[in-house]
């Protein structure tokens, strides 16, 4: 076991590498600069932008930025952005309580969705509950977020008039009320990203409940009189579950990541936010921090899913 | 009334004979706009009545909170670092210029005393020093005094190459000196009339010598004050997330008596522009959305819809939605660049063609049908402010008259009704950047020219490219690699000076200056280049304005570009909020004087 995760540890160092020179070149390679609105500024002479590309290193060939970056990031070193001339690592730290919150409770909301829907759906297949939880579960993964999102604020905010749109990372309240703000600003995004998941978690419980439900040891299970709810908790489900925990740990990464579309529809000051407006700034040291993050939390948590799985079932070895 | 009779009215307003309102009826009696009378006085040095934002509450705060939006969010907070209006605005909540210009392009003292003239003596006459007197008693938000210490150290700062801001342009070839502890002199390499660029507007704000004395130059990013402004500003900072959010909250010891009206001012930032309008005057979550730049027909519908609670604010500026066309060879290669100032375009070298193109752009209709009210039809490449717009130009759209010139030219349509002359077809390529108006706008030329038998091709560039200043990309308008182009460009002060400069020879944009030169339509004249060398040197407005408008008529008549709609600034604000926007400087110019009718 130490011998297989100390391999897929060392695989994990040559694979990071990889990325990131791809990244770091796909970015060399974009167009755009950070300074580009400068450029089209006539009050600003040509040179001021000029001089803050060459101070920044933005006209080094790209292998040597690469270099500086690598070297730096090996110090621990996250690089500064551009536009804001401050640490990447701070600016990323301040994004990341509003995207686990918003996030968090989304991946939340859609297991407590999909789980119970899910089973019940698969142990009662074609009745007209399976029907209708899968109708739904087609229409919630068919919808994508950023149209939700625009149809929830406009019934939720514009026409009835209920909760706020923009998310607002620090309500100028205390004790309850604070928490009540928190509550109405957090319900819209976490129900569009919640619910969009859980309809595509729903099919994946009831396709691997419906999986066990026809095996041998489940009519054993039933044969010997055994409750049907403790065949399905105890027998059942724990088997089914299987499959739905290595994806569930999958998806986890995107916890980190924020949701891009939906952060910007809503104005969540998360990850996802950041990212996107990076990329639009050209800010390359902060896209690579967020890209790079990311793809190691990938690497991590696909790990972790391996030996969850080695862990949930005894019958997989690990070589 | 010629320039003589002019100046011996103004004489007759200064000497007391004449009074400003009587001057101003004279001016509207001969067709002459009021702000343009007043403007006339102000620039020959007659002082005017301030008739500013009526301010009426009577204590300072109490307000409640301000809460504004900005779909693009300020990532820092030292105005010499500010990339885009946006970190301007973030930083202009706590710094202060010495002085602001309003909306008719008239300076208004902030941290200054008064504004410097050549009747109170703070303008040399000879153009080459100006003297700013400063505020008495102004306070830092530590409590520190503001002197003219802090004045000279802002051009320190900035100048200093090492420091690496973006505001350097405007401190490089000044000299500041202190006379005493509150004035300070400016001094110029050469006389300039537009003395009012150091230290005026969003690239005036003065940030306090005492926190960023030590990071001058290479250690500029490790300030802490970068994300912690300390300013004179009538609102002191409290929090600040880039690309998110800035707070603040209201300067007890503010300099100005009653103000700030708000208890707190939050500026959140990111989304959209849409839904920045919508927060405002749709749900009335926020009272202010900065530069809702969207659909004249979406803003109508959002303020029409039933109980709005706000509307869309619109006030003039120098921008300019335009036509370039190419003066060189875009399809020839010399020396490993395209559009080189050694070819002459085939086509559009002959005036026929660049007559017949001006009089195929609808900008009626691009106006009606695109723009609405931020969108204004002109035949004019500077429209504002009124001082310097001309009057001698005039624009139609007739694609009858565009066929005559084009047909008496001995441009013959071909079989394929493409007209046609020594072999050469009209055939252009029409470059922009990707944004719906703008391929509406494509798609409407084409559409006319095609009737006039010019056949136009299509381009739309991702604007991260298209305005780059990328080297190795083709594709930006920099470059210049097509026929013709169109975008929008800002004048930003209210003086043409810089903006001019793009139809200068020595701007032109050329493989040798890295296409950093600002001329790329490469448009030459001698007459242009005379006039323009002559504006810059001359200190008596009138004349300097009649230069500047003897520019624009050179560069319309000649058709080096051809001008569609100038944009105004637009913000949607609460119907109870009271603020006055300027085009000439950040929204926050005066948010000191914002307030809430009761």
């Amino acid at each position: 076991m130490s011998r297989y995760l100390l391999r897929r540890l060392l695989i994990a160092v040559p694979s990071l590498l990889g990325i990131s020179i791809v990244l770091f070149t796909v970015l060399a390679l974009a167009p755009g600069d950070p300074f580009g609105e400068l450029a089209t500024n006539p009050n600003v002479p040509a040179e001021v932008g000029a001089a803050l590309r060459a101070k920044f290193g933005l006209d080094d060939p790209v292998w040597l930025r690469y270099l500086h970056w690598l070297v730096a990031m090996l110090h621990g070193d996250w690089g500064f952005s551009f536009v804001s001339r401050m640490d990447v690592d701070r600016l990323i730290l301040q994004r990341l309580p509003a995207t686990l919150l918003v996030i968090g409770s989304s991946q939340v909301l859609a297991l407590l969705v999909a789980l119970p829907v899910g089973v019940l759906a698969a142990t009662r297949p074609y009745s007209i509950f399976d029907q209708v939880a899968n109708t739904f579960a087609f229409i919630g993964f068919s919808l994508p977020t950023f149209f939700t999102g625009i149809l929830f604020i406009l019934v939720f905010s514009i026409y009835l008039d209920w909760l706020p749109f923009v998310f607002r990372a620090d309500i100028a309240a205390t004790g309850w009320r604070w928490y009540w703000e928190m509550f109405r600003q957090a319900i819209m995004p976490v129900a569009v990203l919640g619910l969009f998941q859980g309809a595509s978690w729903t099919r994946y419980v009831r396709s691997a409940v419906l999986d066990v439900i026809r095996l041998d040891y489940v009519t054993t299970a039933r044969a010997k009189g055994i409750a049907e709810r403790a065949v399905i908790t105890k027998h059942v489900v724990r088997n089914a579950l299987i499959p739905v925990v290595t994806l569930v740990a999958l998806s986890m990464p995107a916890v980190f990541g924020g949701a891009i579309v939906t952060e910007q529809i809503f104005r969540v000051p998360g990850i996802g936010s950041l990212l996107i407006s990076s990329i639009l700034a050209n800010d390359t040291p902060v896209i690579m921090a967020v890209t790079f993050v990311f793809a190691c939390l990938v690497i991590l948590f696909n790990l972790l899913a391996d030996i969850l799985y080695g862990w949930l079932d005894p019958r997989i070895s690990y070589r | 009334m010629d320039e003589r009779e002019l100046r011996k009215l103004i004489g007759e307003v200064k000497a007391g004979r004449v009074s400003r309102r009587a001057f101003v009826g004279n001016m509207v009696g001969l067709g002459l706009s009021a702000p343009f009378a007043t403007l006339l006085l102000s620039h020959a040095g007659v002082a005017q009545s301030a008739a500013p934002l009526e301010y009426k509450p009577t204590k300072a705060g109490g307000g409640g909170a301000l809460k504004t939006l900005f779909w693009q969010a300020p990532t820092l907070l030292n105005p010499h670092f500010a990339v885009g209006a946006k970190d301007q605005e973030g930083s202009r909540i706590f710094y202060e210029p010495l002085a602001a210009w309003d909306p008719d392009g008239n300076l208004v003292p902030v941290l200054a005393a008064e504004i410097p003239e050549i009747e109170n003596g703070g303008v040399s006459p000879d153009g080459l020093a100006v003297t700013w007197k400063l505020k008495k008693d102004v306070q830092w938000h530590d409590g520190q005094p503001f002197t003219a210490d802090d004045v000279v150290f802002n051009w320190q700062y900035a100048a200093d190459p090492a420091t690496a801001a973006t505001t350097t342009g405007s401190y490089q070839n000044v000299t500041i000196e202190q006379i005493d502890p509150l004035t300070v002199r400016v001094r110029f390499e050469k006389p300039t009339p537009f003395w009012a660029d150091p230290f005026v507007g969003s690239i005036g704000m003065i940030i306090p010598k005492h926190l960023f004395e030590q990071y001058k130059g290479a250690a500029s990013r490790d300030a802490p004050t970068n994300l912690k402004p300390v300013g004179t500003g009538p609102y002191r900072f409290v929090d600040f997330k880039p690309g998110d959010l800035v707070k603040g909250e209201r300067n007890p010891v503010y300099h100005l008596a009653n103000r700030p009206y708000f208890d707190t001012i939050e500026l959140k930032g990111g989304g959209d522009a849409v839904s920045a309008a919508r927060a405002v005057i749709q749900t009335g979550e926020y009272d202010y959305a900065w530069n809702t730049q969207v659909e004249d027909e979406i803003l109508l519908r959002l303020e029409n819809g039933g109980n709005a609670r706000g509307r869309v604010e619109i006030v003039p500026s120098g921008a300019i939605e335009h036509i370039q066309l190419n003066s060189t060879d875009p399809w020839t290669e010399i020396d490993g660049e395209r559009s080189s100032i050694k070819t002459t375009h085939p086509l559009l070298s002959d005036p026929a063609v660049r007559q017949a193109l001006a009089l195929l752009v609808d900008r009626a209709a691009v106006e009606a049908h695109i723009y609405g009210r931020i969108g204004i039809a002109t035949g004019n490449f500077i429209n504002n402010p009124q001082r310097f717009v001309s009057k001698n130009t005039k624009w139609e759209f007739n694609i009858e008259k565009a066929n005559q010139i084009l047909e008496g030219a001995d441009w013959k349509r071909g079989p394929d009704g493409v007209r046609a002359k020594d072999g050469k077809q009209l055939k252009l390529v029409f470059q922009t950047s990707t944004n719906a108006p703008r391929q509406k706008t494509q798609a409407i030329v084409k559409q006319a020219c095609q009737r006039a038998g010019i056949e136009i091709e299509l381009k739309s560039v991702t604007a991260s490219v298209f305005f780059s200043s990328d080297v190795a990309n083709p594709d930006t308008a920099r470059k210049f690699y097509s026929d013709i182009q169109m975008y929008n460009t800002n004048m930003g002060a209210p003086d043409p000076e810089m903006f001019m400069r793009q139809f200068t020879s020595w701007e032109i944009a050329a493989k040798q200056n890295k296409w950093q030169g600002r001329n790329t339509t490469r448009w030459r004249s001698e007459a242009y280049d005379n006039a323009f060398r002559a504006a810059e040197g001359e200190l008596d407005p009138v004349k300097r304005a009649a230069l500047f408008i003897t520019m624009n008529d050179l560069v319309i008549k000649d058709a080096a570009v051809i001008p569609i709609v100038h944009r105004p600034v637009t913000a949607a604000m609460s119907h109870q909020l009271r603020a006055r926007l300027s085009g000439w400087d950040n929204a926050f110019w005066n948010l000191r004087d914002w307030h809430r009718a009761v």
